[in-house]
């Protein structure tokens, strides 16, 4: 049986990533766990990201305001007592979806550069509105009270666990995903990327297929947001802030966008590339500014099609 | 004559101060093969957008089927059999000639709303899809990057995909464009094979198309359109040949 | 007195709409025209602040100091256009986006760099400063007054740039057609340069004159430009007139929302709730302002002519 390049790469990939924890606790440093767990909770942002933005062509540039709000989907619970996991991560995606959800009956009837801003501007007002929480801590934000609780074996506040949860959650996402871009719902929402009035003179009216589409990504989004402020124990409204939603976008760009796995290679490379150049400089940003430029400019086509050798991706 | 398939009633269109449809009406009969010709710049293409859906005439009426379907979107009219193809080739270039075909299928099987199966999978879309591409003469074809294909091949799958969704009326704007005289033939001599089957409204430019097919002619100047008739009688209408034709064709 | 409390409160709202109409004039023309999406316009903000007031203490002149920073900033954009931008008319407003914010990190860190994260207050030029009597009973600050004669100013010398002279007859030309203008031997290259200079000095002047209002430090830019972004949206793309009317609007929208709308609260619900309601739904009445622009009117209040 011949074995593509491709599912080499995944199964790699995979593998490294399930190693992690035993391989941190061999060599006693626990950093690393927690720098991979971080690393894959961004994956998963950039996964949901890639749906929408990747297959479905819409720039939204304020997905990071669904991690913001899984994130309190979780603290604010906490805050008051109610540390019920199952409860707390099907708040966060319920609402983030539904956010969304609202969000995206508005954006959509724009595109182009009106849809960019707009995305934008929902998020800032989103982003101020957690800042006026001052019961939560308001632009100072607060720290998590507890852990989400679930029951028996996992136990959040062991970081192994939590590690593997993260990782079933991400391998999880990416199968269902996988099967969503396939399938007829996918195959409308890619046509419509790639040829908006040829989809509408064949019969699909796309607002319906994009709309589901953009409520999907934003669910995602918010149980990684939901991760998140488990991961950091803290959360501010800052998680919500533009920079932020140009943050997740680098990485499916800089992974490959349109490719499902590129976002985790290129969550992982920023990620790094971040916690590399922080160490040798506070001035980080200045380096990493002009490499996101040449990256545009030039690497378009992203880590993961270099890794396997591909042609591009829905691109 | 036969029932009427598809009637436009004083169509008006304006495009600033330009008046790109100027009172058109036009009846279209069920089963018939009616061609719409006139000089560039007489408003062929806006016609088409407004018939398809795609353009909003600021008067007039439009019926398919004795409905009215002037306030419908062209993906409903689309999905009511009312199907156009487009001057300018437009098809999904980063997918296969099946995969483009096989979606115009899924366009017309119910809704899209599954998640799980692949939809390459389904023999209900693959199979009339590799039908149409066949008929077309693009079978062998179906594999390959639509971006790839010669332009003409891209315009028989712009036909093909047309013809997937099971049309009522075909709208088609300048199927031969562009194509040279060998390729021109094949798919005129296609388009006949369709006379009868599928009500078809023809926009071109190619008048040996046009004579071939058409069972009946629509001449359009300026926004209006000044003579319809059987070809024989086009060809001897007076103002047909000083506006269109010139003294020393036909 | 009511009256004279929003009549202040106004003029407040006037000037903010000087600051914005003074960005969005050259974000609207670099998009209108090259159709660029220039996510670092808020840079050249930031910039102009500091180079003004860096200028103004080596000078010892306010004036010298923003008059300075005008130019000095015109050079970084200008620069930043040859060096970073030129390959981004091409691409999609995806790239240019991502670009662009690129670019944001990297000055922020610069000005970091050279002058520190922490926040520089500038002082009104003692010229400047203090009150004058507007009417009686309404005493104004002079300085903000000031930047309201400024920005009339720079309106109307805009407005006689691109109606009344041959550069401005080139920019309008080179926005409906920018091959044929290539074609007649202007050069379509240098035409953009300008035009992404003059629009990048503009937010100079705006920063440079922000500098003793707002305070100057990294990331300043960044507020503003979202709203300028809102302003350049509802004012319509590409539209001079759409920007001075849009900045006004949002200028005033955002003044008043903030002055206004927590007492306005307070009468209605108990004043703690006001009191956290009150300013987030005056940073939010802006971007709703936004959305319903976009959802009844898309192009804008005064679209310029229509793209394909």
């Amino acid at each position: 049986m011949e074995i593509s390049r491709r599912t080499i790469v995944l199964a790699a990939g995979c593998l490294v990533l399930a190693l992690v924890p035993p391989v941190a606790a061999l060599t006693n440093q626990p950093f690393y766990l927690d720098l991979f767990r971080r690393m894959m909770i961004f994956a998963i942002a950039a996964v949901s990201l890639d749906l929408i933005l990747g297959y479905g062509g819409m720039v939204s540039f304020g997905h990071a305001a669904y991690l913001g709000i899984g994130a309190y989907a979780v603290g604010i619970p906490a805050y008051h007592g109610i540390e019920n996991g199952p409860l707390q991560w099907a708040l966060a995606v319920g609402v983030s979806a539904a956010v969304a959800l609202v969000i995206g009956a508005i954006s959509l009837r724009t595109s182009g550069v009106a849809f960019i801003m707009i995305t934008l501007a929902f998020a800032q007002m989103l982003y101020y509105l957690g800042i006026s929480l001052e019961t939560y801590g308001g632009d100072n934000g607060m720290r998590l009270a507890s852990r989400s609780r679930f029951g028996g074996l996992i136990d959040l506040r062991q970081p192994a666990v939590f590690y593997y949860v993260v990782l079933a959650i991400l391998i999880g996402l990416l199968a269902l995903g996988r099967r969503l871009v396939d399938s007829r719902f996918g195959m409308v929402i890619r046509a419509a990327k790639s040829n908006e009035p040829r989809a509408r003179a064949i019969g699909f009216s796309p607002f319906r297929y994009k709309l589901t589409a953009f409520a999907i990504a934003g669910g995602a989004g918010g149980l990684a947001g939901a991760l998140l402020a488990n991961q950091t124990e803290y959360l501010t409204p800052d998680f919500m802030h533009w920079t932020r939603s140009g943050e997740i976008m680098f990485m499916v760009i800089l992974g490959g966008m349109g490719t499902l796995f590129g976002p985790v290679v290129g969550a992982v490379a920023l990620l790094l590339l971040e916690d590399v150049l922080s160490a040798l400089t506070e001035h980080w940003q200045i380096i990493l500014g002009p490499i996101l430029v040449l990256v545009v400019l030039f690497a378009k086509r992203g880590l993961f099609g270099l890794l396997v050798g591909a042609e591009a991706g829905d691109g | 004559m036969a029932e009427t398939l598809l009637a436009a009633r004083a169509l008006r269109k304006h495009f600033g101060g330009l008046l790109a449809s100027d009172g058109i009406d036009l009846d279209v009969a069920r089963g018939e093969t009616h061609a719409v010709i006139g000089p560039n710049g007489a408003g062929k293409t806006t016609l088409i957008g407004q018939l398809a859906g795609d353009l909003r005439p600021d008067s007039g009426s439009i019926r398919f089927d004795d409905q009215d379907v002037t306030r419908l979107d062209s993906p409903l009219r689309a999905r009511r059999g009312l199907v156009r193809s487009f001057q300018v080739t437009s098809i999904f270039r980063n997918f296969s000639a099946l995969d483009n075909v096989t979606l115009a299928v899924q366009a017309h099987s119910g809704h899209s709303f599954r998640f799980w199966r692949p939809a390459r999978t389904e023999s209900a879309l693959r199979e009339p899809a590799r039908a149409a591409l066949d008929a077309v003469g693009l079978g062998k074809r179906a594999d390959v990057r639509a971006a790839s294909l010669a332009h003409g091949e891209q315009r028989q799958l712009e036909i093909a995909m047309a013809l997937a969704t099971e049309p009522r009326l075909l709208l088609l704007d300048e199927p031969v464009a562009g194509m040279g005289p060998e390729e021109s033939q094949r798919m005129v001599r296609f388009l006949a094979t369709l006379k009868g089957r599928v009500t078809i409204v023809l926009v071109e430019h190619d008048m040996d198309a046009v004579f071939t097919l058409a069972d009946r002619i629509s001449v359009m100047v300026y926004g209006r359109i000044i003579a319809t008739g059987t070809p024989a009688e086009i060809r001897g209408n007076e103002q047909v040949r000083r506006a269109y034709l010139g003294e020393d064709q036909a | 007195m009511v009256g004279t409390l929003v009549l202040e409160q106004t003029l407040n709202g006037l000037q903010y709409g000087v600051m914005l109409f003074l960005m969005a004039a050259g974000l609207t023309l670099v998009f209108g025209i090259m159709n660029l999406v220039n996510l670092a316009h808020g840079s050249f903000y930031m910039v102009g602040a500091y180079l003004a007031t860096a200028l103004t203490e080596r000078t010892g002149s306010f004036v010298l100091g923003v008059a300075l920073a005008l130019p000095a900033t015109l050079l970084v954009g200008v620069v930043v256009e040859i060096v970073a931008l030129r390959t981004l008319y091409e691409r999609d407003h995806l790239d240019q986006v991502l670009a662009t914010f690129g670019l944001i990190l990297f000055f922020n860190e610069l000005v970091a760099i050279i002058w520190g994260r922490a926040a520089i207050f500038t002082s009104v030029p003692p010229f400047l400063s203090g009150h004058f009597r507007l009417l009686p009973g309404l005493p104004y600050p002079t300085y903000r007054a000031a930047i309201i004669l400024v920005g009339a100013v720079v309106a109307v010398l805009l407005w006689l740039l691109v109606t009344r002279t041959r550069l401005g007859m080139r920019i309008r030309a080179g926005a409906s057609n920018r091959t044929m203008v290539a074609a007649l031997g202007v050069d379509i290259r240098l035409l953009y340069t300008l035009v992404f200079g003059l629009g990048a000095a503009l937010a100079g002047l705006a920063g440079a004159m922000a500098g003793p209002v707002y305070s100057v430090q990294p990331g300043m830019g960044e507020g503003i430009l979202i709203q300028v972004f809102v302003v350049i949206v509802i004012g319509g793309i590409g539209s001079i007139r759409g920007a001075i009317v849009g900045a006004i609007v949002v200028g005033m929208a955002d003044t008043l929302g903030r002055a206004f709308l927590k007492p306005m609260l307070a009468t209605m619900i108990s004043p703690p709730a006001a009191d956290k309601a009150g300013p987030a739904l005056a940073s939010m009445s802006i971007y709703l302002l936004m959305a319903a622009v976009l959802f009844f009117r898309p192009e804008g209040l005064f679209p310029a002519r229509s793209r394909s």
